[in-house]
């Protein structure tokens, strides 16, 4: 007899934990981020002037045209295309020679473009697959392609290049990105 | 250089945290008066106790509080399992299906163990009702169970009753895990981590393909994921995602909650013995370790992939993000397989060969800082062993903390270090005798036998991250890994409650010439060379043929 009112505690303690770790948590949340931090909240979304969604902030985008700037290899092609959506690295090891071949593949198509020696994270592929960023150096890379192919001069595409670099946390913690999305947005602005 | 500086703050917050969390534990669980506190979660806690029926008695013996423990988690598991079989498309944006039942019976004893394994695609299974009813809830359960029977065992080798099960469990919650997490749920959310219900994005790219963009109510489930060393990500790619981690800042205090709350345990303990020395000194050895350990992993990856020398230079950054770089990735990996969370923010499959031996080792020994509650059991069943080991060099009879040594904590502090082993080292060897069935490794070489072996050391030891290049989602892993969850949970918790329970009906001897005293510094170092011996050389032939053989492969590559 014991026993069931032991499981009857457990059923009514299971229930009150659910009330509390579930609805009473998470509400104030998702008030305190509607309310007073809606961009956050909803995904960071970057829009055009009409209004229309190009993307988020925080989300990389593939880039493979000239006239942008080229983003990092991703496992699951940034969750575009058919496909449902996901986000993963490529899990291949270190040794394994998948990987080798398609570091050789990656760095003939740089060498086509005329980058002969490459920034290592334009051939590794992200941990995320939606890496936002790209170093400082494979973004200055690729300034004579882009200004090759949008006519626009090499000296307007640097300091676009630094406004939208993220740099590190208080100077010294994390590592300096470019948002390639924020970045080719504002290409797209740039009158010739 | 950064990188090593970020390693220095990074300890430097877990130290300065330590004393603070630890004394606001102590009072928790130490049923100290919080005025503070008591005013607004005094009367919500006596309402949540007179609700369920709890009178909060004090257990005598190991099995009264091993009972309600049970029962409830059975019951939290079967919540948890019915959100995941019963997910019914028309309540989701998505309208995803439930999931097949293996795999829901896998997730749901994944994250009721406090492990957080996950044999499926986030983005693609679960709804967020899902996500919170059955993973967020579990979140706080499993970490507030793990929290209750650290703390119980601390009662027990301190000579106090093991306390009450529910009573631990809802101040756990009300006290610990709902402020912490609510507050660094705040900064994630200002930070950009999502807290929506209103379902995916889609849009047009740049480019003009299609994306998906999937949001959720990120925020709060990712603080509790970190805090409560859960480490079950809301998207595939857990803590790399952006909208998990957003940036380097985010990511320092994602590191800091992952060891807040086992460093703070090992402080109340201290406080608990009425011997901060003690506690100090441990949290120093383990401090050490980690240390070493994440030097380790950090120079490996620094290093860069010789077989990839000819194309490019440079740290590896393969799985990795730009905004965290190689080394912060290296040094998160030890900390989440340190402090048995799991979160990745990169993967770990692609971590060079020494990389990668370092989250194995800490998966073998479980106490560099160690999981929610059971890191600090685990580290004092060391010290039960050194002192048995140590007292039998000098011919003393063992006693530790005013209490004798004898053949029952010795036996239970033994079955507590043999059962990972067991758990680990045989499922291994059975996939990889019937290798091409079961294994489902997609790396090939050494790197392989890592992939399995690490798949049911991090199951075992309740911690949750993986070598994801697994193809894990099969029937057999599913089965063969739930029965290491399960062996690697509640077989130790039940022998640490037994052990704590029989030590504190001992009689306390007060100390006399022959005591050997733990609280100095050459015991400290003879207690970690008995983790390094007890807790590694049974992993060691593992470590070789994985790990260790893919390092010497990389030797003198082109």
């Amino acid at each position: 007899m014991s026993f069931l009112r032991e499981g009857f505690k457990a059923l009514r303690l299971t229930a009150a934990l659910w009330l509390l770790t579930v609805v009473l948590y998470t509400l104030p949340l998702l008030a305190v981020g509607q309310g007073l931090f809606p961009a956050q909240a909803n995904g960071s979304l970057l829009r055009n002037e009409s209004g229309q969604v190009l993307g988020s902030t925080l989300i990389g985008q593939p880039f493979a045209s000239d006239r942008y700037f080229w983003s990092r290899p991703s496992a699951v092609d940034y969750s575009t295309g058919k496909a449902a959506p996901t986000s993963a690295p490529s899990n291949l090891g270190p040794t394994n020679p998948d990987l080798v071949k398609r570091i050789k593949d990656m760095a003939a198509t740089y060498a086509q473009a005329g980058i002969a020696k490459p920034a290592a994270d334009q051939l590794y592929a992200s941990g995320s697959g939606l890496d936002p960023h790209i170093s400082p150096e494979a973004a200055r890379q690729q300034i004579p392609r882009l200004a090759a192919a949008r006519g626009v001069p090499s000296n307007r595409l640097e300091p676009l290049i630094q406004r939208h670099t993220q740099g590190r946390f208080l100077g010294f913690i994390g590592e300096p990105g470019v948002n390639v999305l924020a970045l080719n947005n504002a290409l797209d602005q740039i009158k010739p | 250089m950064t990188d090593w500086f970020q390693v220095v703050i990074f300890v430097a917050l877990v130290w300065a945290a330590a004393p603070v969390l630890g004394k606001h534990l102590f009072q928790v669980f130490g049923d100290q008066p919080q005025p503070r506190f008591d005013r607004w979660l005094t009367p919500v806690e006596n309402g949540l106790l007179r609700f369920i029926g709890e009178r909060g008695r004090p257990a005598d013996q190991a099995w009264d509080y091993l009972r309600p423990l049970l029962l409830s988690n059975l019951l939290f598991g079967l919540v948890a399992l019915a959100f995941l079989l019963f997910q019914p498309p028309w309540l989701n944006a998505q309208g995803l299906p439930a999931m097949r039942w293996d795999t829901a019976l896998h997730t749901a004893i994944s994250f009721l163990t406090n492990t957080d394994q996950q044999h499926y695609t986030p983005e693609q299974s679960l709804s967020d009702l899902s996500q919170l009813g059955a993973l967020q809830f579990l979140f706080f359960t499993s970490a507030a169970t793990g929290l209750a029977v650290g703390f119980a065992f601390i009662r027990g080798l301190c000579g106090r009753p093991l306390g009450n099960f529910n009573t631990d469990l809802i101040r756990g919650i009300t006290r610990v895990l709902i402020p912490l997490s609510f507050l660094f749920a705040l900064v994630l959310l200002v930070n950009g981590a999502p807290m929506t219900l209103a379902g995916p994005v889609t849009l047009r790219t740049l480019e003009g393909a299609d994306q998906i963009l999937v949001r959720g109510p990120v925020a709060g489930f990712e603080a509790i994921k970190q805090l409560g060393e859960n480490g079950g990500g809301f998207f595939g790619a857990n803590s790399a995602h952006p909208f998990e981690n957003p940036n380097p800042f985010t990511n320092l205090l994602a590191m800091v909650a992952m060891f807040a709350i086992p460093a703070a345990t090992i402080d109340a303990f201290g406080r608990f013995l009425g011997n901060r020395r003690q506690a100090t000194l441990l949290l120093l050895l383990v401090t050490v370790l980690f240390l070493t350990l994440a030097a380790v992993a950090i120079k490996a990856e620094q290093g860069g992939n010789p077989l990839l020398a000819a194309w490019l230079s440079g740290p590896n950054l393969e799985g990795k993000e730009v905004r965290f770089g190689a080394g912060i990735t290296a040094l998160f990996a030890t900390i989440t397989t340190g402090s048995m969370t799991g979160a990745v923010n990169g993967s770990m499959d692609s971590l060079l060969p020494l990389g990668g031996l370092v989250p194995l080792f800490n998966l073998f020994l479980q106490v560099i800082f160690g999981g929610q509650g059971t890191g600090v059991a685990y580290l004092l069943v060391f010290l039960i062993l050194t002192v048995f080991l140590t007292g039998l060099m000098v011919g003393r009879t063992p006693e530790l903390f005013g209490r004798k040594v004898e053949k029952g904590e010795i036996v239970w502090s033994s079955l507590i270090l043999l059962i990972h082993p067991l758990f680990v080292l045989v499922p291994a060897a059975i996939t990889l005798a019937y290798a091409p069935a079961l294994s489902g490794i997609s790396n090939p070489g050494s790197h392989g036998i890592s992939q399995v072996v690490y798949e049911y050391a991090s199951a075992s030891a309740n911690n949750g991250s993986g070598f994801e290049g697994l193809g894990d989602g099969s029937l057999w892993w599913n089965l063969s890994t739930i029965v290491s969850l399960l062996g690697g949970r509640y077989l130790p918790i039940a022998a640490l409650l037994l052990l704590a329970a029989g030590f504190a009906r001992k009689t306390k001897v007060p100390p006399g010439p022959g005591t050997l005293a733990t609280d100095t510094g050459l015991f400290t170092v003879v207690t970690g060379v008995v983790i390094l011996i007890l807790g590694a050389l049974t992993f060691f032939p593992v470590l070789a043929l994985g790990p260790i053989a893919e390092a010497f492969s990389l030797v003198g590559a082109p």
